[in-house]
């Protein structure tokens, strides 16, 4: 296992540098010249010409490189295009909002979900597994932008019952976390499903009822238990997945989070913000992935790794 | 995938008899339909797919308004005789437009997704029949497309390549071809250590005929589940960046986009966004549900 997290943690460094580069390489690969598109059609020779110089873009490509490596390390993710502000301070006022709405999110999509799949194990291929089957399938259809709307034109426009958007109490965070949830809560109500299906044909399930334990013991306490495992690493790796889903919840419930600044810099062209944001989010994505496969090797010690 | 007796059987190909294979192939497609037919719910979805389609062709023959033409003595009228869906913001009949919208937004998300399905059935051909550093190189590279959430990546595709449909279509194909390269990988693995498949190049077949007359038919099955599986999904994704005003102009007759005019309006007029919405819900539902149903039918890991 030790070896295994040392050989897990040296292969993440060249994603990392992958990444790095991709996220790097980005305002090179916006058709035409960056500089161009930031001063605008009007610009003069001599504008475009200061824009590049101030973004280092006249140098070599490996020195530009360099030097953005050096300001990362260093803490410095540049600054907006638009605004003109630190890059770092536009993000810090952000992360707050952005991090309750998935961590809210992920606690009620992880229990009913369970719920759900518990349900749909336990009676299966009968009335409540269909529902259970239906509801899962919906909320992994149903566009979340729109779920977000009906639910504000219902209980925000006509009953009043809590805001529209923004972030101003705890209630304001109860629609936009519903709307987030639903395609998890989806996915992990089908995954609880099939991983309990699978627990409770093990032995020790027999064994249990054999000895005459009662069907709520044999459930809740080995059967669940044991396939609570799987289901909390499938939720830790659909993390990453509600981070992308916060983009499209923020913009409908105008919640001032990392997201929708995501949105609102690639509508604005604000590359330097894209370039930052882009970063932020891959490399969350494999420290994500990175921990929660640690864990399940902690977790599930009959996973042998090679 | 080899004792598949739904798929494409081993050994089909060259080494049949001619005649044979039509007959083959009858069989098989009855044998799949009897299964099929059975799941009642993704029948339901797959006649519900087939009207879609219907009305993706037959569009302009169906709409009872012309969908572009303003009416402005008709603004954001509610659902009515005259208008089933209500009107929008210009007074366009909204009904007309989904009718009219089915095209573009079956198209974008249709032609994502078989793109996504070349792409990925090559690169997942070339990466289990090789091996080598090149399976290394493409199983990292999917590994690293595979990291981001599939909304992310396309949403940071369309900063780099510019907002606009075309650009869309790319998006979602990038994210969904490393899912193809994937499952075919993995066929194609098993394949390649079947008896028949040794035979052949024993005989001095050369690699690209063993890649494309035997193992690829064997790849069709998964070939069509995943692609059934991601149409769903790229609707959804297709929908969503349109919403994000990535994708379709509001102009466009665009599912999304649609949404996405509507939304000023929420207060006084919800059915504009009322209906677009059921409409992209209904059809992903009815993908995702037949896409289940077809694996069901036709992946022989899964035992009832």
């Amino acid at each position: 296992m030790g070896r295994y997290a040392l050989q897990r943690l040296i292969g993440v460094i060249p994603l990392l540098f992958i990444v790095s580069v991709l996220v790097f390489l980005f305002i090179h690969l916006i058709p035409g010249d960056p500089a161009r598109l930031i001063a605008g059609k009007e610009a003069t020779l001599e504008e475009i010409q200061g824009i590049q110089h101030q973004l280092g873009l006249d140098l070599p490509l490996w020195k530009q490189y360099f030097n953005y490596m050096g300001d990362l390390l260093s803490g410095n993710l540049g600054q907006s295009i638009r605004s003109g502000l630190p890059v770092t301070d536009m993000l810090a006022s952000r992360v707050m909002p952005t991090l309750w709405l998935t961590l809210l999110s992920m606690a009620w999509a992880l229990v009913i979900g369970l719920f759900i799949g518990v349900v749909s194990a336990v009676y299966r291929n009968r009335w409540p597994d269909y529902v259970g089957t239906l509801v899962a399938i919906s909320g992994m259809s149903i566009p979340g932008f729109w779920l977000g709307l009906v639910l504000i034109q219902v209980f925000s426009v006509q009953l009043g019952w809590v805001p529209t958007g923004g972030v101003d109490s705890w209630k304001s965070y109860i629609m936009p976390s519903l709307t987030l949830g639903a395609g998890i809560m989806s996915m992990l109500a089908r995954y609880s499903r099939s991983s309990m299906l699978e627990t409770m044909r093990e032995d020790y399930i027999r064994t249990g009822r054999a000895k005459g334990l009662r069907e709520t013991v044999v459930v809740g306490r080995h059967a669940l238990r044991n396939s609570l495992i799987q289901v909390v690493t499938v939720a830790g790796l659909q993390f990453g997945f509600l981070l992308g889903g916060s983009v499209m919840v923020e913009s409908v419930f105008s919640i001032p989070g990392i997201g929708r600044l995501l949105v609102d810099s690639i509508l604005y062209r604000d590359y330097t913000v894209i370039q930052a944001l882009l970063l932020i989010f891959a490399t969350q994505f494999i420290l994500i992935n990175l921990i929660v496969d640690l864990l399940y090797g902690v977790l599930n010690p009959k996973i042998r790794y090679s | 995938m080899p004792d598949n007796s739904i798929g494409m059987g081993a050994g089909s190909g060259s080494s049949l008899p001619l005649e044979a294979a039509p007959a083959r192939t009858a069989g098989r497609f009855k044998a799949f339909y009897r299964k099929f037919r059975k799941q009642r719910l993704a029948f339901a979805a797959a006649c519900f797919i087939i009207l879609l389609l219907l009305v993706a062709i037959l569009g302009p023959f169906l709409t009872p308004y012309n969908p572009d033409t303003p009416n402005y003595d008709a603004l954001m009228q509610g659902p009515s005789a005259h208008h089933w869906a209500g009107t929008d913001e210009y007074g366009r009949d909204i009904m007309s437009r989904l009718i009219d919208g089915t095209r573009l937004s079956l198209a974008v998300s249709l032609s994502a997704v078989f793109i996504a399905a070349v792409l990925g059935t090559i690169l997942g051909l070339l990466s289990g029949y090789y091996g080598g550093w090149l399976d290394r190189l493409i199983m990292r590279g999917s590994d690293v497309l595979f990291s981001f959430p599939d909304l992310l990546l396309a949403i940071g595709i369309v900063a780099i390549l510019g907002p606009g449909l075309s650009n869309v279509v790319i998006a979602v194909a990038v994210f969904g071809t490393p899912s193809f390269a994937r499952i075919i990988r993995s066929v194609t693995l098993s394949v390649k250590e079947t008896l028949f498949v040794e035979a052949t190049r024993s005989m001095g077949a050369k690699d690209s005929r063993i890649i494309w007359r035997h193992i690829f038919p064997e790849t069709v099955s998964s070939i069509i589940v995943n692609v059934s599986m991601r149409i769903g999904g790229a609707i959804l994704a297709a929908a969503s960046l349109s919403f994000l005003g990535m994708g379709a102009k509001t102009t466009e007759p665009d599912w999304g986009a649609m949404l996405s005019m509507g939304r000023d309006y929420l207060s006084i007029a919800p059915h504009i966004v009322y209906f677009p919405g059921l409409t992209i819900f209904l059809a992903v539902l009815a993908f995702n549900i037949f896409g289940d149903g077809l694996r069901d039918a036709l992946d022989p890991k899964i035992k009832n």
